[in-house]
């Protein structure tokens, strides 16, 4: 399965599954995919909720996310990748309008 | 600019693995001087700076700096060669063992020194032993040509998909690095025939620096993960590499006419002997001398010339075994705190365990710090295991289970 | 965040050699990893060496398949503050002294993080580290002035509070070819002791201190970079107390620490108004 891998980029499986040493590349090799630290969302405490009434759309939000999980919409506005974002704070501290408020994870079980 | 026709040129062993290099047309060298290797660097610079050999040459500023950069260009899809020596050898230590992780086939050529402290710069192979088991194969040439020769086919090895290990080729500093023999440099058209084309665009099979195929190496593993799995991947392919190294021998001998035994040893007049001698490096050479002088004494042994230590080649040794009835194996090497000799000896010993063969195998270490090794000395350690076959008396002056041959002795 | 933001800059070809470092986590576990260009993990010393050796290949796979991309790859090292100020030196001023052409970043959250906030020659004096737990003696090492001190042909200074700034020194540092240096501040939360939405915050501080000056250096000429320049003027600068105060790291700072810091900053500032100066003359 490996020389598949290693062929070209469409071939790739979604993931790496073998079964015993025999089906082993030389080396281990990873290749790029979505969530390669799992599904970090469930690291979050405290979650960011843009407030639309608020929002000037400058970007600041986008601009700062370390994770990069904020994402220009078609409307103009932002929204975030809630399966990914750890809830750091940097977008609701740096946006210039205060239109991002970090609320509590548990209210929204 | 090619070589067009064979040529014979008086070289140094050192210009012989510099020739190599060029021969095999490799594509980065990354090289640090340290005595006894330097002239291979400055002759590899002549060439590479003067348009002989189209090769990016990276003169870096340490010899872990030089494995750092072997493995990036290796890597990325090159053909790379490096040379260096005892504590160049033991400061890149860490990077000799990334590149067999990483199934690299660097090849690279050690002029082996003695360890310091104290300042040492002569014969000695501990350093390449030290090394034996980070993953690399182990070769040991004797002669000039050798050399040359050992070079050539390491690409041939080290670059098949089922082997895609590193090799090292190691000779005696000074012994075999300064001196100088008539040495054959093949012609480009039959080395096309016998050596691997250079990596394509796409790399090697395994790991390749591609935009188009973005990937990762060396990304942590958990214990329960596949890490236990890929190691022993590695030995078990180094093991496997027994035989392409005998493939490529006998292919050698085919196309350039010059034969190294089955690859992993090459016997000398054994077949009718009663007792023989395991040698590595240029030592080996010098016992066939002392084999034929003792036979037209009327005596019958053997010797054999160890190449390659890494993969060890049990078979032969166990072969080699049923025939004699005593065995000599010596060293040029130290393994402190071992009780059955040196790095070479200790696997002999152990390869014979369980196989109900007998054959009783005497530990010599000698030559330490290249120290000299006469003709005489070898003839007086055939004379010690024929005696040792015939009576059963062990040397008297053995140290802890191993004969240290060639002490001074003040008196 | 400079990851991020460089990589942007950057485009895909990009080979990336990263030493032991933060990175080496934040990518993924073996089979899945994070980024989408090619990625080599790589000994904690070795970086420099094994990119300048990458960018060799590509050189020579330029010449034996010439008009693809291997001309155009760019080869990047993204090594921490303790891979390249304390253990990666030798290879750092290897690189640069060869030229090599590499784009050598180093992302300096002044200390070794990843081990656990152990002390480098990056972090700053005062500062408590689990292995200066009263505060570290010595001061920080002024690493892009050294690598400066080799005639490489770029050399500069980022922080992560200033993206935009940061974006367009990587797209001109791409351009050039030859040994470029780019060293980025990025303030850890942990290590440095604030609430993680301050990240932000604390870059920002860190430059209107003028503790961390903005500034480049292309073939030895000295610029100062625009969110840097009105600090010139020392009274525009915030007080220093306000940087240190929010930092739990700087717990320890005795009175007679605090003088160090501002003396260090005020000789520092005087040592850019020379430069400026000298440039000034020169023209």
């Amino acid at each position: 399965m490996w020389k598949i891998i290693a062929e070209s980029k469409d071939k790739r499986p979604k993931l790496q599954n073998y079964k015993n040493w025999n089906e082993l590349p030389p080396i281990p090799i990873s290749f790029p995919c979505y969530g390669s630290m799992g599904e970090t969302g469930d690291w979050r405490v405290f979650r960011p909720v843009i407030d639309k009434k608020k929002c000037t759309k400058c970007g600041f939000c986008w601009m700062y996310c370390p994770e990069g999980v904020i994402q220009k919409s078609e409307d103009g506005f932002f929204t975030i990748d809630y399966v990914y974002c750890k809830g750091c704070g940097i977008c609701a501290k740096e946006c210039p309008v205060k239109a991002i408020e970090m609320k509590r994870e548990s209210e929204f079980e | 600019m090619s070589q067009k026709e064979q040529e014979i040129k008086f070289i140094s062993g050192n210009v012989a693995a510099a020739y190599a290099a060029r021969s095999a047309k490799v594509q980065v060298i990354s090289a640090y001087p340290i005595t006894p290797q330097t002239t291979v660097v400055e002759k590899l610079s002549d060439f590479v700076d003067s348009g002989d050999m189209p090769a990016q040459y990276i003169k870096v500023e340490s010899e872990h700096s030089v494995m750092a950069a072997l493995v990036g260009a290796s890597i990325a899809g090159t053909r790379t060669f490096s040379a260096t020596a005892g504590q160049g050898l033991l400061y890149m230590s860490e990077m000799v063992h990334w590149a067999a992780g990483t199934r690299l086939p660097i090849v690279m050529t050690i002029a082996s020194r003695g360890i310091a402290p104290p300042w040492n710069i002569w014969a000695d192979f501990t350093d390449v032993i030290s090394q034996r088991d980070a993953g690399w194969l182990i070769s040991f040439a004797s002669s000039h040509q050798e050399i040359y020769d050992s070079v050539l086919m390491a690409y041939k090895i080290c670059e098949n998909e089922e082997v895609l290990l590193p090799m090292f080729i190691a000779y005696g500093g000074f012994v075999l690095s300064h001196t100088s023999k008539p040495v054959i440099i093949e012609p480009d058209n039959k080395l096309e025939k016998f050596l691997p084309p250079l990596p394509d665009e796409k790399g090697w099979p395994h790991i390749f620096i591609d935009p188009e195929r973005p990937m990762m190496h060396g990304n942590l593993i958990m214990p329960s993960g596949f890490y236990y799995e890929f190691r022993m991947k590695i030995h078990d392919e180094m093991m496997k590499s027994t035989h392409i190294i005998k493939q490529v021998a006998l292919e050698f001998e085919k196309i350039f006419g010059r034969s190294y035994g089955n690859g992993l040893i090459q016997e000398y007049k054994m077949d009718d002997a009663e007792v023989a001698l395991i040698n590595i490096g240029g030592l080996a050479l010098q016992a066939e001398q002392a084999v034929d002088e003792l036979r037209q004494e009327g005596y019958k042994v053997g010797s054999v010339k160890l190449r390659h230590f890494r993969p060890f080649p049990i078979d032969e040794i166990i072969n080699i075994a049923k025939k004699v009835d005593v065995i000599g194996v010596v060293d040029r090497d130290t393994a402190f705190g071992s009780p059955t000799g040196g790095a070479v000896s200790s696997e002999c010993k152990s390869a014979l365990h369980n196989t109900g063969i007998d054959t009783i195998i005497l530990p010599i270490i000698t030559g330490i710090g290249g120290r000299e090794v006469s003709v005489e000395q070898q003839k007086e350690e055939f004379k010690i295991l024929m005696i040792l076959e015939e009576t059963g008396e062990l040397p008297k002056d053995m140290i802890h289970g191993t004969l240290w041959d060639g002490v001074l002795e003040v008196k | 965040m400079a990851l991020r933001w460089a990589m942007k800059a950057l485009g895909p070809k990009t080979a990336l050699v990263a030493p032991a470092s933060c990175l080496n986590v934040v990518v993924g576990l073996w089979p899945k990893t994070a980024p989408n260009f090619p990625f080599i993990n790589m000994a904690f010393a070795a970086a420099a060496a094994a990119a300048s050796g990458i960018s060799a290949a590509f050189k020579a796979k330029d010449s034996k398949f010439p008009g693809k991309v291997w001309g155009k790859m760019t080869s990047l090292v993204f090594a921490g503050d303790g891979g390249t100020t304390d253990i990666g030196i030798q290879g750092l001023s290897g690189a640069a002294e060869r030229n090599s052409d590499i784009l050598y970043v180093c992302y300096d959250n002044e200390a070794y993080m990843n081990t656990g906030i152990q002390r480098s020659s990056s972090t700053p004096h005062g500062a408590r580290t689990t292995t200066t737990p009263f505060g570290k003696q010595r001061f920080k090492k002024n690493l892009p002035a050294i690598v400066a001190a080799h005639n490489v042909p770029y050399v500069d200074t980022c922080c992560i509070s200033y993206p935009i700034d940061l974006y367009e020194k990587f797209k001109k540092a791409k351009e050039i070819k030859g040994f470029r240096y780019i060293h980025i501040l990025a303030p850890c939360p942990p290590g440095w002791g604030f609430a993680s939405e301050d990240t932000v915050k604390m870059g920002k501080m860190a430059v209107e201190t003028g503790f961390w000056i903005l500034y480049e250096v292309e073939n030895g000429e000295f610029k100062l970079s625009k969110p840097s320049k009105k600090y010139l003027d020392p009274s525009k600068r915030r007080p220093i107390q306000e940087y240190l105060e929010i930092q739990k790291r700087f717990n320890t700072l005795s009175e007679v620490g605090l003088v160090k810091w501002q003396e260090n900053i005020k000789n520092a500032w005087k040592y850019i108004e020379l430069e400026l100066e000298l440039k000034e003359k020169k023209e």
